[in-house]
């Protein structure tokens, strides 16, 4: 179950935990992936660990032009283009009185804006070959809300109401349009954490751990393979119990 | 260049699933061959790849009936 063989897939900000945890597990399902970001360095060596069926084509998600160029040379590199996984996000946290115009606008277009051309460029060759997986990355703050990630947690659920509507367009033409939403994930973004602030989260947290990458990318797995062709517009939450919607 | 409307008529043919005998130059895409918005898209691409031209947005939006692109394409066509 769950082979990717012959598959190609493209991950974005596959230089973060999460990313590379999804890149790692795709390639092992048997996929070919490409890993974008924007550290070069970090991609290469990620490439350089998975070895063969690895391509890397650094983009910066919020310029429109690098982000038409990421899906054609992603495309030429592999032949075709199965799974997109938009993965890349950043965050400019700040509690919403003080929050300036860039620091909203800076993850609106990052998170949302770049997810949806990137979304709209690589929909043409799927509609060609009647098969698509689009996996976005979204949180359970997009759902929940979050204090201090008014923007962060807005273009979240944008990318919710943007699968959803997607997800109707393109089911006739057998391509798929789901999210994943991450509760809270060891990686370096929560290592940044204090003790306390961990404790106060995990006590939230039903599961009382963190969840790993790799259980995050076991999700995006099961939405990239064949067997969950009859999946769309759904948000798959893995959180260890923190929100049940 | 003739065959330009029996190479456009036989795509729609093709892509749509209609009769050859509808395929008439006034008949529009979606009032009277069934397309749905989607198919108008996918013919498009479909015409932009036999006839080796770019068919921009706003020139593909004005493309309701056959006529229209056979039109288009007689205007714009290297092949």
């Amino acid at each position: 179950m769950f082979d990717l063989s012959g598959k190609a897939a493209l991950v974005t900000g596959a230089s973060g935990g999460i990313g590379g945890a999804i890149a790692k597990a795709l390639h092992k399902q048997g996929a070919t992936v490409t890993l974008s970001g924007t550290r070069a360095d970090a991609l290469e060596q990620l490439k350089a660990t998975l070895g063969e069926r690895a391509h890397v084509v650094a983009a910066k998600m919020d310029d429109a032009a690098d982000i038409d160029r990421l899906a054609k040379e992603a495309e030429a590199a592999m032949g075709k283009l199965d799974i997109l996984v938009n993965n890349a996000g950043i965050t400019r946290d700040n509690i919403s009185m003080r929050m300036k115009d860039d620091e909203w606008e800076k993850v609106l277009q990052v998170n949302l804006t770049g997810t949806f051309r990137l979304t709209r460029a690589a929909m043409r060759g799927m509609m060609k070959r009647r098969f698509g997986r689009v996996i976005n990355i979204t949180s359970i703050v997009g759902v929940t809300g979050n204090p201090g990630q008014a923007n962060y947690a807005a273009a979240k659920a944008g990318l919710i109401g943007m699968s959803k509507s997607l997800a109707q367009e393109l089911a006739s033409r057998g391509i798929t349009v789901n999210c994943v939403a991450p509760g809270f994930i060891a990686t370096p973004m929560t290592d940044a954490l204090t003790d306390d602030q961990k404790k106060t989260i995990l006590g939230r947290v039903p599961a009382d751990r963190l969840g790993t990458p790799e259980e995050i990318a076991s999700g995006v797995v099961y939405l990239a393979s064949d067997e969950a062709a009859y999946v769309t517009g759904q948000t798959l939450h893995i959180n260890g119990g923190m929100a049940m919607i | 260049m003739s065959d330009i409307a029996e190479r456009v008529k036989k795509i729609v043919v093709e892509h749509l699933g209609v009769e050859a005998a509808q395929v008439k130059e006034d008949a529009k895409f979606i009032d009277d061959l069934g397309a749905d918005s989607l198919d108008t898209v996918e013919l498009v691409m479909a015409f932009e790849e036999e006839f080796g031209i770019e068919i921009p947005d706003d020139a593909a939006e004005k493309i309701q009936t056959v006529g229209d692109a056979i039109g288009f394409i007689k205007g714009n066509a290297k092949s």
